[in-house]
Parts: C-alpha cells; structure tokens; sequence
C-alpha cells in the first residue's frame, strides 16, 4: 500500500533516492568550497550547494521556502557575492603560507570534534522519530499556511523585520559611499609613506640619471652601480622599446677606475 | 529513509562551513562559509517542521534567510570598504594591532 504515512518516521523511496544522489555531491561541493583556491570556484561551488537544498526543501513540503531559497539564496545573495568578488579582484587567490603556526591542523582536528558531537547528540535525539509530516498542515497550501502564521503570530517579528531590512541598506550605502575628493599634495605624500614598501618614497628615479646615456630608453643607475627597471616609462616596457638593463650597470673593476 | 538523515547532512555541512571560516583567508570565501552555515540551520529547521507537523520550523527558516539577506549586504560592503583601504581582502592583513 501507498500511502502518506507508510512508517513512522521515515519517507517514500523516491525521496530516499534523492538523497542518496544529492547529499553526498551536496557535501562534496561543500568540501570542494574548502579546497579551491580561487574564490570564484567557490561561488559556484556554494550556489551548487544551495539549489542542492532547495530542492531538498520542495520535497521536505516547504514549497514557498524552496522556492525563495533559489529566488533569494542562489539569484541575490550569490550574484551579489560574485560582484563583489568581480570588483575585489577574482586574481586575489588565497595564500597557503600559514601566519599562525598549526592553525590549520588545529582547525580542522577542533571541527571534527564538533562534528562529531553534533552528529552523535542530534543522533541520539532525533533518530528514529516519529515524524508528524505536514501534510494536514499543508492541507490549504504551503504558502497560505506560512502567510497564515507570518500574518497573525509572527507579525511583529515581521514588522521587526522590515525594520532591519531597511537599516541594512541605509548601513551598506554608507559603508559603500565614498567621495570623490580633491586629493591634496599632503595626502599623497601620506600614501606614499603608506605603500608596503619605503624603497620608491621619494619618488622613481628618472630615466637617465647617472648612466652611461642619456635617453628616455636607458635605466638609471642607483647608487650601488645597479640598474634601476622602475625608472623606464611603463608604456616604452610594454612596447617593448626598452633595452635590457645589465650591459648598463657597473661591474666592481669600473668602479675603482672610478 | 530515515528522516534524521536529514539532520545529518544539516550537521555535515555546518561543520564543513565552520572548517570553512577558520581555515579560508579571503574575506569573501569566510564569508561564503557563513552562509553555508546558516544554510546548514536552515535545513535542519525545515526537517524540525516536518517533523513536529507545523510551520513554525519554515517561519524560522524564513526569517534565517531575510536576516542572511541584511547580514550579506552589510558584510559585503564591510569587505568592500576594507578592499578599498587596504587593497586586499585578505583576513590576515588586517593585522594592524599585531605589528
């Protein structure tokens, strides 16, 4: 017999097979957000994870929210993620250099064990019951049955709600907000003193200077005797009009002659 | 099928997103962690409303994603304000306090 209830607590064999098939490439995608490094890959891999759910969702007879998972999780959220990603820098690939030593063994040991707790007390406290099933609840629609509570037990939570919505988008426009404004002589010589390094602080070196010709095309020499690559226009580097640095610097035995 | 296996996958996922925020160093990917966290929540609360025969799992589940729409909005422009400063969105170069 088919019937809504077939056992107490447990499901049809269609939606066992979904599952089966979905959870694990579910979980999979997930692991995969962990292990590549570009940021982008783990977007789709995250936006995968998502439609993955909401589809558990419409066969778990929570309709309205399957639908809004893919309307509001995997249409807004990602796409917002992926433009901010785009205006950020996809390039910006994560480091593997460790800042703080053993960090990551320690994470990951520290999560199996949560894991584990959490597998083994929700296994304990929830395994084998008995689920009611919502199908008398849903017995008007999912969505009526949602707006039913949302309008009348939860509507200050609602209200609340609205409220935040809008407090949050008042707070990303002046966070996101800037200026455009005059940039001072006095400001860019505090950025230049902000760059990570000091070694260009008091400016390029020109071309020219303190070498053995004097043209646009001809690293200067720095003090050392060494070619300086910074002192050549970028535009002449990417024509490629640029001659090669090394026959320009001083070797020690010119030096002395010197 | 048991319908815990639900709740079970619900865990994974949350673990694998808590790995996540600790582990990952660009800004963007922690952040897509969270969200994979509440997405794990999320999950669990609609099997909870399965499970109990009533909404009030799925209203949860409802407000969890608004409050996720307000926190990623805010987050991203957190992030984007910290890109701007510092030209990276990197968490570890944000250690100004440390040097």
């Amino acid at each position: 017999m088919f019937k809504m209830a077939l056992q107490v607590g447990s499901t049809h064999t269609p939606e066992a097979v979904l599952f089966w098939i979905m959870a694990p490439m579910a979980v999979l995608a997930a692991l995969g957000m962990l292990l590549v490094k570009k940021a982008v890959h783990s977007a789709l891999l995250l936006a995968w994870v998502m439609i993955t759910l909401a589809i558990f969702y419409i066969a778990e007879d929570a309709l309205f929210l399957g639908i809004v998972q893919v309307v509001v999780y995997t249409g807004a959220v990602m796409m917002l993620f992926l433009f901010i990603l785009m205006l950020v820098g996809v390039d910006s690939s994560d480091s593997l250099v460790e800042n703080i030593k053993g960090q990551r063994p320690a994470a990951i040991l520290a999560a199996i064990g949560f894991g584990g707790l959490l597998l083994s007390l929700i296994g304990r406290a929830v395994s084998h019951t008995a689920a009611v099933g919502l199908t008398a609840t849903n017995a008007d629609g999912n969505v009526q049955g949602i707006a039913q509570q949302l309008f009348t037990r939860y509507v200050w939570a609602f209200e609340v709600v609205s409220a935040l919505l809008i407090t949050a988008a008042l707070g990303a426009m002046v966070l996101a907000h800037s200026e455009r404004k005059h940039i001072s002589q006095r400001q860019l010589s505090v950025d230049r003193f902000r760059q990570a390094s000091l070694a260009d602080t008091a400016g390029l070196p020109a071309s020219g200077v303190y070498a053995r010709h004097n043209a646009v095309d001809v690293p200067a020499l720095l003090p050392d005797g060494s070619a300086a690559p910074t002192s050549i226009s970028s535009t002449l580097e990417a024509r490629g009009d640029i001659i090669a640095s090394e026959p320009f610097e001083l070797t020690a035995n010119e030096e002395e002659e010197n | 099928m048991d319908i815990s296996n639900y709740i079970y996958l619900s865990a994974i996922l949350f673990t694998i997103g808590a790995i996540g925020v600790v582990v990952r160093r660009n800004a963007i990917v922690v952040f897509m962690c969270v969200e994979l966290m509440l997405n794990a929540a999320n999950l669990a609360f609609v099997t909870f409303s399965r499970i109990n025969g009533n909404l009030d799992g799925q209203i949860a589940s409802f407000f969890t994603m608004v409050v996720a729409a307000c926190e990623v909005v805010v987050g991203l422009a957190i992030i984007v304000t910290m890109y701007r400063s510092r030209r990276s969105a990197s968490v570890d170069d944000a250690s100004l306090l440390k040097r």
